[in-house]
């Protein structure tokens, strides 16, 4: 059994009873990198005292020591999340260099747990893209088929474990950057709660949006790694706490008695009818086990990506300001100040950078602001309104991830729109502040289909236990790509 | 109204970017593109709906004001994360030479 072919609480308990090592686990996982990411190019760095801290987990562990949850475990890790010691480059040549001087604090949570971070993987330039194409350092590939995307922005994470490089790995979500690359290479992603999980240590794309979230091949594994990295912080103001904390061991899950909504603005054309299909099994898969399904209606879904693609560029453009060839990054480095600003960012940026900074610029400014801005402020109450009067009458909303499997790189490189339509159906949980879940749920001609499950801010337990309880019903999560 | 050549260069001056010239077409095109699908937000009655600007009801999340410092390797690391310095001290371009600007 490979490193990435047990669960985490197999792992643990092999660990625990001798059978296995931290050490072993470790190796295995950066063998199968130097085995196959040349093909998939998902990770852009690993770490090599990796396995020096997997040996001191294994003689702490023959010492008797009490260790974390997640002791001796390999993780990935989104090139835009700190890691003491590593680069943090954001897919950008702007950053290409820059070294992180301190953990965010998830990581920080994820070692107090025992986790070992093993790889940087790959992702579109600053989280700003759907398909891991926008990477400064070359695309990423769809394991399950190469000529393909993996989705994105989180793609080279959700890569990474499809292919077996490891079992579990953190990416972040500001308008589906987990739930889609998950959906689009048939692994598991989570966009918890808005204020469940600290940004602390996360370079910002649109920060009313972002959310960290974990990628795994089981819905208990990403449950048992929430568990780890959630939670108040008094370093990201928008944590809250105390958290009701979900622990699948001590649970028995199940759907009965679960109310799931339909939401009928969803699925209507420009939706791939095999998508629709493995969805609409999915949610009799459930039925049968004793779930109900309903129509639901979300009157303002058709305005999400509009109100998005007005709030994301504003909030980006003015997170992105920082970078300015002063402070670090890259630095053009010319005698005039005004020209380090201009040439440090005109050649440390890469084009969809640019294209969302000049938009945030212009919605922004005088005289446009009020018509776009403000307005899009008021539509993101009516998009929470919606979900909290569905939520009224059920507990979870099913949808697809993504409105098509992976497509061929290059399809929609061509025409920004094409590329920000395949997240129509994962921004509403990111503008309404909602928890949201992907996980596979079939197959389109060879490709996986992920299906995703919203639930009510704070109710991550809910969407694990549906989302155990199908897996205990399916097989799908279990079939793996041949690379 | 539509995005113009002449708006890319002027959004791109006030983001303090450098495009290149042969961009701006594309540029223009692009973003056009995009507000035109964002415009369909207009008609949309907000008529006494109140602005979103955080999910959560939280309002402002106050702590007292302490100096937690940090250690030298780390103050080292963000030290030597500087493109230019001075010692321990960041080197930036004089902001009162351009007088032209």
């Amino acid at each position: 059994m490979g490193a990435t072919d047990m669960t985490l609480r197999e792992a643990a308990a092999r660990m625990a009873a001798g059978e296995r090592s931290s050490e072993e686990l470790v190796r295995t996982s950066l063998g199968r990198i130097a085995a196959v990411n040349e093909k998939v190019n998902a990770v852009l760095e690993v770490d090599s005292h990796a396995i020096d801290a997997a040996r001191d987990i294994d003689r702490r562990r023959k010492e008797g020591e009490e260790l974390g949850p997640l002791a001796g475990i390999p993780v990935a890790v989104k090139d835009n999340i700190l890691v003491r010691g590593w680069r943090a480059s954001a897919g950008s040549r702007i950053l290409e260099t820059h070294t992180a001087a301190y953990d965010a604090t998830v990581i920080a949570r994820l070692r107090e747990a025992g986790a070992i971070p093993v790889a940087r993987t790959n992702m579109d330039e600053f989280a700003m893209g759907s398909s891991t194409e926008s990477s400064h350092f070359g695309p990423t590939r769809n394991p399950w088929d190469l000529d393909r995307v993996p989705g994105g922005s989180s793609g080279g994470s959700a890569a990474a474990v499809a292919s077996g490089m490891v079992s579990v790995a953190l990416g972040s979500d500001t308008g589906g950057s987990v739930r889609q690359p998950a959906s689009l290479c048939g692994v598991v992603g989570l966009k918890p709660t808005y204020g469940r999980v600290s940004r602390y240590g996360l370079i910002a794309l649109a920060s009313s949006l972002d959310q960290v979230g974990p990628f795994a091949r089981t819905v208990e594994d990403a449950a048992i790694l929430m568990r780890a990295i959630e939670g108040e912080d008094p370093r990201d103001a928008t944590t809250v706490g105390p958290l009701e904390t979900y622990v699948p061991e001590l649970d028995q899950p199940s759907v009965k008695g679960l109310r799931i909504g339909l939401p009928k603005e969803y699925f209507v054309e420009g939706m791939d009818p095999r998508v629709k299909a493995g969805v609409m099994d999915a949610v009799r898969a459930m039925e049968a086990a004793g779930a109900t399904a309903e129509e639901v209606s979300l009157p303002h879904a058709r305005y999400a990506l509009a109100t998005y693609y007005l709030v994301m560029p504003a909030e980006a453009s003015s997170n992105l300001a920082r970078f300015d060839g002063i402070r670090y990054g890259y630095s053009a480095g010319t005698p005039s100040l005004r020209e380090t600003y201009e040439m440090s960012r005109g050649e440390g940026f890469g084009e969809e950078a640019k294209r969302r900074i000049m938009l945030g610029a212009h919605v922004l400014s005088k005289g446009y602001a009020e018509a776009y801005y403000r307005q899009a402020l008021k539509a993101r109450t009516l998009i929470r309104r919606d979900f909290d009067e569905a939520f009224k009458t059920v507990d979870v909303i099913a949808t697809p991830t993504s409105p098509c499997a992976a497509w061929r790189m290059g399809e929609k490189s061509a025409d920004p729109l094409t590329m920000y339509l395949a997240d129509i159906y994962t921004i509403s949980a990111n503008l309404a502040g909602i928890p949201a879940l992907s996980l596979p749920c079939g197959f389109s001609d060879g490709l996986p289909i992920g299906l995703q499950l919203m639930g009510r801010p704070f109710s991550e337990a809910t969407l694990f236990r549906a989302g155990m309880t199908y897996q205990s019903l399916t097989t799908w999560h279990t079939l793996t790509p041949t690379l | 109204m539509p995005i113009t050549p002449e708006e890319i260069r002027h959004l791109a001056s006030l983001s303090r970017l450098k495009i290149d010239e042969d961009d701006v077409e594309a540029y223009a095109k692009d973003l056009d593109a995009i507000v035109g699908y964002v415009d369909k937000l207009r008609e949309l009655d907000t008529e006494g709906v109140p602005e979103m600007a955080h999910v959560e009801d939280l309002a402002n999340s106050p702590r007292e004001d302490v100096v937690e410092g940090c250690d030298q390797a780390t103050r080292d690391a963000m030290l030597s994360a500087f493109p230019r310095r001075e010692g321990d001290l960041l080197a930036v371009n004089a902001v009162f030479v351009d007088r032209t600007d």
